[in-house]
């Protein structure tokens, strides 16, 4: 896998909705196979990341993401396989850190994880836990993944667990190396400062909310990231969201979107979609006008790494989906390819790869560990003590 | 350090929730307003001089960010220019009409959608209006509950307005609006000064908790 500057996908957030413009509601069953076409579609026109949601109530279909994600494994040779989000809080982390490390050896490597809080009052005590806790959740779940993925034997006790002892985490991450962790965050600057703590990438989810919040989130990250060692801010680790409808012509477009965006979960029913395109990333036009709004991402929140666009909600039938991952794979990704190159400073990371952070991980001294081990690392080792 | 320049100036947001124009909300709000001001001006118990920017908010005209802020979860610009004005403010008189037994529907949707903590420890003036005396005791029951909740600094005298007290003669007995008006002006202006003195001085708070510190808290109690 030679190295990308930034990688172009998808995500899903895998809810079933009626189409407005029909009343027809598909089943779990016509949403789930949809779900694994786009993804499929999404290999067949060159973007390299699909990523599912992780939830734990209906319309939503997604409750097993690594399951999905394996069969798309066996069915696509250069997908990046992901999630948005896999919920840190209230999954157990011993199940998380087995199930991704088992997706990464029949993904040969081509699978990452998001990790999220999740924003559904009840999913947290249907799975045992305290929605108030959630911040310390994320931390304590993700402090023990990762000495599950980096430790062979892990002696452990927290608050939110049962103590293990001896504990060996089963299959070992591929090749040694964990998969690629980003967090997502739509509002709390702990998750920013988590992600750059540990010099993990850090997903921003900016599509329903105005620029100006994600700018001071994700500039937090990029002061942190540098903070703690990792690299200099602009080497940080980014990733954005994006939404788009397109059809040849503009005007065509937003006639076509228009009911699915009045009725959209989420959104629908509140601002017009002239103002929700106004103030969030949202671009319902020309293919030219996707291409134009999404470079001006990188003006905003500086040069990044992975762009994931949401191109299935609300309703909108299969066949209207793969169209659209036609024109975003065939014209805008390659346009905006070229065009984020050509802009990009020397010095920006590339996108996160397994091959690459093996390589990293190769090249680095034999007695590796601990040399390369993070100021964060050695932070976190000092306080436990 | 006596001088008290632009820069220093007290801050004072007015919220109303009076929903025609000319509205007799905002009559109110207004006269709490100036009474305010007078008060930080020739008060020299409290400010001794202070000059005062007073910026209202009406409702009314951000009504529509309101309830898309309620679906979206996020304020569109002029709800967020408004929000600005009530957070940054060193003082904040709120006075909603009563629709309903209660503050009006919109009064409560705007502090719906503050930030949690917006308006701890911030003084405010609470103040209601409406077409008969017999729902004063509003201010009590509805209002200051909910702004004891918000943690605000609710000053000991609120106000209300029916539509005869705008004509009431001091009876002797009961104050008149004037002589209410001015004393719960007092009040705030007593709250505001010192606040407003110290403003500059109080650190920032800090974008984010150092993440050894998150960690920590978790390992405190093993």
């Amino acid at each position: 896998m030679t190295a990308t500057p930034i990688q172009f996908g998808i995500f899903t957030v895998g809810d079933v909705t009626p189409d407005p413009t029909t009343g027809r509601t598909p089943t779990e069953h016509e949403r789930i196979k949809a779900m694994l076409a786009i993804a499929l579609k999404a290999e067949e026109v060159g973007l390299d990341v699909f990523a599912t949601g992780e939830h734990h109530n209906p319309p939503f279909v997604p409750s097993s993401p690594t399951t999905m994600l394996g069969y798309l494994a066996a069915r696509t040779e250069r997908l990046i396989l992901s999630t948005s989000t896999t919920l840190i809080t209230t999954n157990d982390p011993v199940k998380i850190a087995e199930d991704f490390a088992m997706l990464q050896h029949l993904a040969e490597g081509r699978a990452d994880v998001m990790m999220g809080r999740g924003n559904t009052g009840p999913v947290y005590p249907w799975f045992g836990q305290d929605i108030r806790q959630g911040i310390p959740l994320a931390i304590e779940n993700y402090a023990l993944l990762r000495r599950l993925w980096t430790e062979d034997v892990v002696d452990w006790q927290g608050r939110f667990r049962t103590p293990l002892q001896g504990f060996t985490s089963t299959p070992r991450p591929l090749d040694g190396v964990p998969p690629f962790v980003w967090h997502g965050s739509i509002r709390s600057p702990e998750i920013a400062e988590q992600a750059a703590y540990y010099g993990d990438g850090f997903f921003a989810n900016n599509i329903f909310w105005p620029n100006e919040h994600f700018k001071r989130l994700i500039g937090l990250y990029r002061d942190r990231f540098e903070h703690y060692g990792h690299g200099t801010r602009e080497q940080a680790l980014v990733g954005l969201g994006g939404q788009v409808f397109m059809r040849r012509r503009s005007q065509d477009a937003v006639r076509e979107f228009r009911p699915y965006f009045d009725n959209a979960p989420v959104y629908g029913h509140g601002p017009s979609l002239e103002e929700f395109t106004d103030q969030t990333p949202l671009t319902v036009g020309s293919p030219q006008e996707v291409v134009e709004k999404t470079l001006t991402f990188r003006e905003s929140f500086g040069d990044y790494q992975r762009q994931l666009f949401l191109m299935d909600h609300a309703g909108l039938p299969l066949k209207t989906v793969l169209e659209q991952l036609d024109m975003l794979g065939e014209e805008v990704v390659p346009v905006l390819r070229k065009e984020m190159a050509a802009r990009r400073p020397a010095g920006t990371a590339d996108a996160p790869t397994h091959a690459a952070r093996v390589a990293a991980e190769r090249s680095a001294p034999a007695a590796g560990r601990t040399s390369e081990q993070t100021a964060g690392e050695q932070n976190e080792k000092g306080a436990a003590v | 350090m006596t001088s008290h320049d632009s820069t220093r100036a007290v801050r004072l947001a007015v919220v109303s929730a009076g929903l025609s124009e000319p509205s007799s909300t905002r009559l109110l709000a207004d006269r709490l307003a100036e009474a305010t001001r007078v008060a930080l001006r020739t008060d020299a118990d409290v400010a001794a001089g202070m000059d005062v920017e007073v910026t209202t908010v009406e409702l009314r005209d951000v009504a529509t960010e309101i309830a898309h802020n309620l679906t979206t979860g996020f304020a569109g610009g002029s709800l967020r220019e408004a929000i600005g004005k009530v957070t940054e403010a060193d003082g904040l008189i709120a006075v909603t009409p009563v629709f309903s037994a209660s503050y009006s529907g919109l009064f409560k949707s705007f502090f719906d959608v503050l930030e949690k903590d917006a308006l701890a420890g911030k003084p405010v003036l609470l103040g209601a209006t409406g077409g008969t005396p017999r729902h004063s005791l509003v201010l009590e029951h509805a209002m200051r509950p909910l702004f004891s909740y918000l943690r605000a600094v609710a000053v000991p005298t609120a106000v209300y307005a029916a539509t005869d007290d705008w004509a009431a003669p001091d009876d002797g007995v009961t104050p008149s609006l004037p002589r209410r008006i001015a004393r719960a002006g007092g009040e705030l202006a007593g709250l505001i000064a010192p606040r407003a003195a110290t403003r500059d001085a109080r650190p920032e708070e800090p974008d984010v908790v150092p993440f050894e510190q998150q960690l920590a808290a978790l390992r405190v109690e093993d």
